[in-house]
């Protein structure tokens, strides 16, 4: 359905999910084959946005599946058409990078109940016709795995040599190689776990509770009233950011340092750098992300619970495995910490896989897989390279 | 990672393991063995190695490798999850070398250990008549630096895998240089300065 809009899916659309669309790929999906949500609603049809880079080659053996994380979205490498700013991955993606274009064919995909063009509580019911918001059905990990599954198959790929992504985007590798192993050759799960922690969720509570506790929220209804819960959105996104740097990062950036001033103010206004940091964060988030979405998608990864989904045990979810995993966790990331990515070892290690394992030396928090590692880039390129001369694919450096 | 010439007490490990089988090397150090195996032997080979920095080396190279402790992180892998299990010059330094043995032995249909024998001939010289903790140049360490924590002989080594009911598919003893010598049982306690035992469950 490339280049052509369905009006049908495309009425309700905001201005930034319009911007969006123009600058990437869509595919109306689930027209015959439904999705079969986890909730028990089956979805369809729906509209999954997406994004490519590079060619895939004749054997179709190149295929890289980028898994976005919470908030991020298909633009990886470009300027992002929304808000201007470069691609959240670039420093991974692109010529010369560990993923590069040249060798590899790479999709990344807006998730499900995303808001950058993906039907999410954005769209509209197609059984009313008026914009799902609240009442759109409750997605999961596996959904959004689902759709991506579905999406490759409507691009002709029978299977990825390489499952990517962090955070969130890890978790859905995770579901990706539990669910379809022989659609995956390698798999990496960057800061992530085999289920959300109670601490996780907790954080994740005190974001939705923002956004509800903003009358402007109107229960999930702001669109009818031509408004948006752009307050509580924006305390939402300054908790979760806190969670994302270390306390090492935010003391050598920030600080006690003031803000435009030498005195303290003996008020409330952002006295502090890391105030207006934070406020900054808040409002720049509103201006590209739906807070219903917001809702839906931390409650994703609250679902996630990858042992539960397979009786109770982790290495049950990969038994017989072939995929070849490269996990990686960084020192101070504390909300995905190494204990976390080691469970997941020990249960690829209980189900026999093939599984390497680093811990990243960083200080940089959560944040620090979307940063300048050299390391991680380092070992992943050799994850890499070494998955590529398992597989057959040529000229990857 | 190509590899090239390996070390030669590595070597003759690498020798002693078939072509396209499976080996897990625990305390695998900057991989050289696995990247000897993986390129020369097409053995699906994977690496256990408890420094972060000889990991993610390894890693880099395109070894599968994970951070682990050869004392805890065995008792993950399923039974006969490998055909090898190759402990290279770290017996000497578990907590619980017997349990670590019993483990290789579960998870590996075989086990390859190397090990320096402590009742080589310089290192009971040097106890006996300088009345100091042996320094060698198979223990290298001081008293208060070693992580050499359960020392054996190879005599030692062999009335353990008897109490264990473990059989010696095969055993070999090495010179200074790492190069095999053939005598006696008794006087390859005294003049070898270094062993590698093939194991298996019998």
């Amino acid at each position: 359905m490339e280049g052509t809009i369905d009006p049908s899916l495309f009425d309700s659309l905001s201005p930034s999910e319009g911007k969006a669309l123009a600058h990437c790929h869509h595919a109306k999906l689930g027209i015959e084959r439904p999705l079969h949500l986890d909730c028990g609603v089956k979805l369809g049809p729906y509209r999954v946005a997406y994004q490519t880079y590079g060619t895939l080659n004749a054997a179709k053996s190149n295929a890289v599946l980028i898994c976005h994380a919470l908030t991020g979205d298909q633009f990886v490498l470009e300027r992002h058409p929304v808000t201007g700013k470069e691609g959240w991955w670039d420093t991974m993606v692109g010529p010369g990078k560990v993923l590069d274009p040249a060798h590899f064919y790479i999709i990344c995909a807006n998730v499900l109940g995303g808001c950058m063009g993906t039907t999410g509580p954005l769209a509209n019911d197609p059984a009313t016709g008026k914009p799902w918001n609240l009442r759109f059905p409750v997605v999961t990990i596996g959904d959004m795995v689902r759709a991506q599954a579905a999406l490759l198959d409507y691009l002709g790929i029978p299977d990825l040599f390489c499952v990517i992504g962090g955070s969130m985007g890890g978790m859905q590798v995770l579901e990706w190689a539990a669910s379809f192993p022989k659609r995956v050759f390698s798999a990496v799960p960057i800061a992530c776990a085999g289920r959300h922690s109670a601490q996780n969720i907790a954080f994740h509570e005190v974001g939705r509770q923002a956004i509800m506790a903003d009358p402007e929220w109107r229960a999930g209804d702001y669109r009818l009233y031509d408004t948006r819960p752009a307050r509580g959105l924006a305390v939402a996104r300054m908790t979760a950011h806190i969670t994302y740097l270390s306390e090492l990062a935010l003391q050598r950036k920030f600080g006690r340092a003031l803000q435009n001033r030498n005195a303290l103010g003996f008020g409330f206004d952002a006295d502090f750098q890391v105030e207006s940091y934070l406020r900054h964060q808040g409002s720049t988030f509103v201006e590209r992300f739906d807070a219903n979405s917001y809702l839906y998608i931390t409650r994703a990864m609250d679902y996630f619970d990858l042992a539960d989904a397979h009786g109770g045990s982790l290495s049950q979810a990969f038994r017989g495995t072939t995929t070849r995993f490269c996990l990686m966790s960084f020192t101070s990331d504390w909300l995905f910490p190494t204990r976390e990515s080691r469970q997941i070892v020990q249960a690829l290690n209980a189900a026999a896989a093939n599984v390497s394992f680093v811990e990243v030396e960083s200080d940089k928090g959560h944040d620090a897989f979307l940063l300048d590692e050299p390391e991680m880039f380092r070992t992943l390129s050799g994850f890499l390279k070494g998955a590529a001369i398992a597989r057959g694919l040529a000229g990857v450096r | 990672m190509t590899a090239t010439a390996i070390r030669v007490d590595l070597q003759l490990i690498a020798d002693m393991v078939d072509p396209a089988t499976r080996a897990l090397d625990v305390g695998c150090g900057d991989g050289s063995l696995l990247a000897y195996l993986v390129d020369f032997k097409r053995v699906d080979a994977r690496g256990m190695e408890l420094s972060q920095v000889g990991v993610n080396a390894c890693v880099a190279n395109g070894l599968s490798v994970i951070q682990g402790d050869a004392d805890t992180d065995l008792r993950d892998y399923p039974d006969d999850a490998f055909d090898y299990v190759i402990l290279s010059q770290t017996l000497q330094a578990t907590r619980e070398p017997r349990e670590v043995l019993r483990q290789m032995l579960r998870v590996g249909k075989r086990a390859i250990v190397s090990f320096p024998n402590f009742a080589h001939w310089q290192v009971r010289l040097r106890l006996t008549f300088g009345g100091r903790m042996p320094q060698t140049p198979s223990l290298p360490y001081k008293w208060y630096d070693t992580p050499n924590i359960h020392l054996c002989s190879i005599d030692d080594f062999r009335a353990l895998c008897a109490e264990m009911g473990v059989r010696i598919e095969h055993a070999i003893v090495l010179n200074r240089n790492s190069r095999p010598i053939h005598m006696p049982p008794l006087l390859a306690n005294l003049l070898g300065e270094q062993a590698v035992f093939v194991l298996r469950r019998d």
